[in-house]
């Protein structure tokens, strides 16, 4: 079985102004279907470029990347967004809900650029909601919502289009402990009954060591 | 992406900010609305001198000294009345003569200024003039130098207080004419009114205003296609006369070929004023539509991020634009078609005419206005690197 992302010594590098900054030096990682990994590292690392890497939403230097079994480098721009949107959930730090609109129109919002008709589209939020604990938050709106409920809307959204893989950029990085703890248990319980991998990337060791492995990327590098 | 889906993602972004939204409107409203307001009253005003051109009657032939060209001075005239009997010899046709000047008109103590016309009985036959009571000038009064004086009811009101004038005596230029005539109203028009003309003998104006020529002479082809051999003959009679004088011979639709183009070209320059309000609402549009591309990059960024494509983007945005152009856009021909009718309703003497064509292109080019200052924000749009966005504050 094809792997769910696959990373064969890619690199990373931007060119800002005159400097060449090498972001990634050569990271070879592949996530299974149903794994469980935390990517570790301190800031800098180059541990979000991997993460943006891993999500389709930029592509490698050199190397090759692999997201659901296919090469990136010979997407287009828009083939990998309809990649991305059939393969990746994502999870951010700030939730990156739409003001203004109800949880299950921010949930049903990926569906939007499949063609899902509306009806459609909130039967199948409204489900993912409930998968989360959260179906009887339909109608609110993120400002009606607690923080730790806004993250469950987020992870409904990226769970709508039946991903392969959650990619959680510092899921809990601003819930307090014990909403932060609620979190990490239905993203692990996603992933144990629904079989779908997680990428976590953390810098919280506690929350990296949940993980059934662990990446640490230094330098550009992942250490071995 | 469904446009279905597009535009209701842009009528949420453009309802999120009303009161932009509706300022920006305000440019493309005002545009829209004073291209249709300026081409309803310049229509107006052409169909109006149009209609009044051939009101006055039917193969008309007007006969004026020296060429009849926008920006010449006026020639002086050398007609006299032997001329119009010359001319209705060689034509076979009635010729009605005119010699025009402004006079006071008095009755008691009241007074007009007015345009006292003197004129034959031919005038009647020859130009559309109905009397509405009393009759016009005959062949004898004209003859006799008799002063008797057909005037417009605008008249009547003004000295008369709308009594019955016929028979009373008023004072045109010091001297005392009879009144035996009132004229049907023809209605004011842009070049002044005709209601309160005064016509006289012309024997009895050339007297009055010590002048024995006569101005302009004008006669009637029987039908439509006699009037180039009408004109030729004419012409050929006052070549024949005075052989050192240049006489124009005008056809009604030489006057309607010459106030057409005048009007059309005045009607297309205050469009083109107008639409250049139009073109200022546009950028304005374009602005708020940077601004709102700026505000919503992590939108966009999350957006891109979940599966919108290039052009998902592009829409929703370009479809925000044109829907603030085109809402502007109907609410300005609406205000534009209300302007017209109640400036046509407020000012007596400014017709405004809707055409068909005046709010449909006004629409249409405040549509396009929408797709051309959409297309430069919507694209930056869709073209923003989604790591990039989703990063921004």
């Amino acid at each position: 079985m094809t792997p769910a992302l696959e990373a064969i010594d890619v690199t990373r590098s931007y060119q800002l102004e005159d400097v060449r900054v090498d972001a990634l030096r050569g990271v070879s990682l592949t996530i299974e279907h149903g794994d469980y990994v935390a990517v570790v590292g301190p800031s800098g690392s180059g541990k979000s470029t991997l993460m943006h890497l891993l999500g389709g939403l930029d592509r490698p230097t050199t190397g090759t990347l692999r997201v659901g079994g296919q090469d990136v480098a010979a997407m287009s721009q828009d083939q990998l967004a309809q990649v991305r949107n059939a393969t990746i959930g994502f999870v951010f730090q700030s939730f990156q809900l739409l003001a203004r609109t109800s949880a299950v129109d921010n949930v049903g919002m990926p569906l939007v650029y499949r063609g899902v008709r509306r009806a459609e589209r909130r039967r199948c939020a409204t489900e993912a909601l409930e998968r989360v604990g959260m179906g009887h938050r339909l109608a609110h709106r993120p400002s009606q919502l607690s923080g730790g409920e806004q993250q469950r809307v987020a992870i409904a959204r990226a769970l709508v289009g039946g991903p392969q893989v959650l990619l959680a950029d510092e899921p809990t990085g601003n819930l307090d402990t014990r909403t932060g703890e609620e979190v990490m248990a239905l993203l692990e319980a996603l992933n144990d009954e629904q079989g779908v991998a997680v990428v976590l990337v953390t810098h919280d060791r506690d929350v990296a060591q949940r993980a059934r492995r662990q990446v640490r990327v230094r330098d550009g590098l992942l250490e071995p | 992406m469904r446009v279905a889906e597009a535009y209701r993602v842009a009528v949420t972004a453009l309802r999120a900010n009303g009161l932009r939204s509706a300022l920006t409107m305000l440019g493309v409203v005002i545009g829209v609305a004073s291209v249709v307001v300026l081409v309803a009253i310049g229509t107006g005003a052409k169909r109006e001198v149009e209609q009044q051109v051939q009101g006055l009657g039917s193969n008309l032939i007007i006969v004026v000294p020296g060429r009849l060209e926008f920006g010449s001075a006026p020639t002086k005239s050398r007609l006299e009345l032997g001329d119009a009997d010359r001319l209705r010899r060689a034509t076979g046709q009635e010729v009605a003569v005119s010699l025009a000047s402004g006079e006071t008109v008095r009755f008691g103590t009241r007074s007009a200024f007015a345009t006292v016309n003197g004129t034959n009985a031919a005038v009647s036959r020859v130009f559309v003039r109905p009397v509405a009571r009393g009759e016009y000038l005959r062949e004898t009064d004209v003859d006799t130098r008799r002063r008797v004086a057909v005037i417009g009811p605008e008249l009547v009101t003004s000295l008369f207080d709308g009594a019955d004038p016929l028979g009373r005596t008023v004072s045109v230029g010091g001297v005392r004419f009879r009144v035996i005539g009132v004229f049907a109203s023809v209605g004011s028009s842009v070049g002044g009114s005709r209601d309160s003309e005064v016509h006289i003998p012309i024997t009895a104006a050339q007297r009055l205003f010590g002048d024995a020529r006569v101005d302009a002479m004008a006669l009637e082809a029987p039908t439509t296609e006699d009037i180039p051999q009408v004109r030729k003959q004419t012409l050929a009679v006052l070549a024949d006369r005075y052989p050192d004088e240049e006489f124009s011979a005008v056809t009604q639709d030489q006057i309607l070929g010459t106030v057409g183009r005048i009007l059309g070209l005045l009607t297309t320059v205050l469009a083109a004023i107008a639409a250049i309000s139009l073109l200022v609402g546009g950028v304005g549009v374009s602005n708020i539509m940077l601004v709102s591309v700026r505000e919503r990059t992590r939108e966009i960024g999350l957006r891109k991020a979940v599966g919108a494509r290039q052009r998902d983007v592009l829409l929703q945005f370009l479809l925000e634009a044109v829907l603030l152009t085109s809402i502007g856009g109907l609410v300005g021909i609406a205000l534009g078609i209300g302007g017209s009718l109640g400036l046509a309703a407020a000012i007596d003497q400014l017709p405004a005419v809707i055409t068909w064509w005046s709010p449909v292109l006004a629409f249409g080019v405040s549509a396009a206005v929408g797709v051309f200052f959409g297309v430069v924000p919507a694209r930056r749009a869709g073209r923003l690197d989604p790591v990039v966005a989703l990063r921004s504050e």
